[in-house]
């Protein structure tokens, strides 16, 4: 706990010394170049639709790309303003050798196309509730697997289970696409302090499920889905859970 | 290419707008050797700029999407006093408007009423207070505060709606958080958020009930 707050204290005073530096160490040649094709482009003074615009650069001026943040780019004028651009006035500048710069927005057919995949999940774990954290990597358009991390606080017990997952999805195209899973992993399950209770149990679970992926925008999609588990426990019976559960994720 | 069809036009096509009939078009194509000899317009060289170009990589461009901190503030966990607490916190801006964070924060709990009174500890052992959550963030209220009159700090405020877990007093709580905050950048890179955030959760130290830890904190993040 002391270590934590000390180790915490050192950072803020680590932060407070960068802060006070002024981020104007790059020099001009380091950033890339565009050129405004469109009449004027806008610059606002924060990366936001809402921050107000200070400042125009005209067509043909050169402006210099300094850092993205989301959908905006902060910007250099000719006159050495600083400020942030949308990424739709970006689209109407041109490289150096006259082609049109791409900004790379997230778009469905990222979504249909993605590798990597984060997300968080909750819902009902057999009456308790679940919250579960994912990674997931696409290795074609229809198989995929992942991580997952699942803590369900219930009435009765503190359960965490861990598992590994093979996904199929039969219409990656689709931009609500269903999938079908089967994994495994392990479970750990702690009793309540304020019940008896035999002490924590630790077991292997294997996992069918099933669910769809649903795109919203830019690289957001929300997931849901439903989850049976068999936990393979050291008793006789082996317990069956199910789950269900919504969420939201990006991709990269 | 182009001069060439150039060519065909000037010494072709003009002499027959000029109606001297269709045998002279016809031989005014000339061939490649008396294009060699002709001068005049295809004698001109295109100029080279010599211009260093610089190439647009899009991937080389620093994309902040990741911010993260850490913070200190004071907790009123219920029943338990108003203790200090400290965090840390890692958001991911997905777009303008939304971002998703993740939060961890320690406290420790302090004495009840009872507790002073009777002298009985209810929380033998451990009263550490440990919370994590994952929320969904929104950007509302762009602005900008002013300090003297040239400098400008953009700044926002913000709303979030989140679950996770509450480890008090023997056991993990499932825990709901909403909360908000205000922030304001320094610079591109380096911001400062006051947040207010509530933890709803159930209980069972003495029967079942809901509490509301109430946490009010600064903290300073950078952008990545």
């Amino acid at each position: 706990m002391t270590a934590l707050k000390s180790g915490i204290n050192g950072f803020l005073i680590l932060l407070l010394i960068l802060g006070c530096q002024t981020a104007t160490a790059d020099s001009d040649e380091d950033y890339q170049q565009v050129s405004v094709a469109d009449p004027f482009i806008e610059m606002h003074t924060g990366p936001g639709r809402g921050y107000p615009i200070f400042h125009v650069v005209e067509k043909g001026q050169s402006i210099l790309l300094i850092k993205k943040r989301t959908q905006w780019y902060k910007v250099k004028s000719p006159r050495g303003k600083v400020g942030w651009v949308h990424e739709d006035q970006m689209e109407q500048t041109l490289t150096p050798e006259g082609e049109r710069y791409e900004t790379e927005k997230p778009t469905k057919e990222g979504f249909v196309n993605r590798n990597f995949e984060a997300g968080a999940l909750a819902g009902d774990f057999d009456g308790a509730n679940v919250l579960t954290l994912y990674t997931g990597w696409s290795w074609t358009p229809n198989i995929s697997t992942e991580l997952t991390v699942s803590q369900a606080l219930g009435n009765v017990s503190d359960i965490q289970f861990a598992t590994v997952n093979i996904m199929h999805q039969p219409f990656p195209e689709w931009y609500v696409s269903p999938y079908v899973k089967l994994g495994t992993g392990i479970i750990t399950t702690k009793p309540r302090a304020t019940l008896v209770f035999p002490e924590d149990r630790e077991d292997e679970l294997l996992v069918a499920g099933i669910g769809f992926r649903a795109y919203v925008s830019r690289q957001f999609f929300i997931r849901a889905e439903y989850n049976s588990y068999t936990i393979l426990t050291s008793r006789n019976d082996n317990d069956q859970v199910e789950e269900w559960k919504l969420g939201f994720s990006v991709y990269f | 290419m182009e001069t060439r069809i150039q060519r065909i036009f000037l010494r072709g096509l003009l002499p027959a707008i000029l109606g001297l009939g269709s045998l002279q078009l016809a031989a005014a194509e000339p061939t490649e050797s008396e294009q060699e000899d002709a001068g005049g317009i295809s004698n001109i060289k295109v100029f080279d700029p010599q211009v260093e170009r610089r190439e647009v990589d899009r991937d080389s461009i620093d994309t902040e999407n990741w911010e993260f901190g850490a913070y200190y503030g004071v907790i009123s966990i219920e029943d338990f006093g108003t203790n200090d607490i400290t965090g840390g916190i890692i958001s991911y801006h997905v777009t303008e408007d939304l971002f998703i964070s993740a939060n961890y924060g320690e406290s420790e709990a302090d004495l009840t009423s009872a507790e002073i009174l009777t002298g009985i500890s209810i929380l033998p052992g451990d009263r550490t207070y440990t919370h994590y959550d994952v929320s969904l963030g929104f950007n509302i209220l762009p602005g900008e505060g002013f300090l003297g009159r040239d400098i400008a700090f953009t700044s926002n405020f913000y709303l979030l709606a989140g679950l996770g877990a509450t480890d008090f007093a023997g056991d993990n709580h499932s825990t709901a958080v909403v909360g908000g905050g205000y922030q304001v950048l320094f610079n591109d890179w380096f911001a400062m958020h006051v947040a207010l955030r509530d933890y709803i959760y159930k209980i069972e130290i003495v029967g079942t009930k809901t509490a509301s830890d109430l946490e009010i904190s600064t903290g300073f993040t950078i952008f990545f």
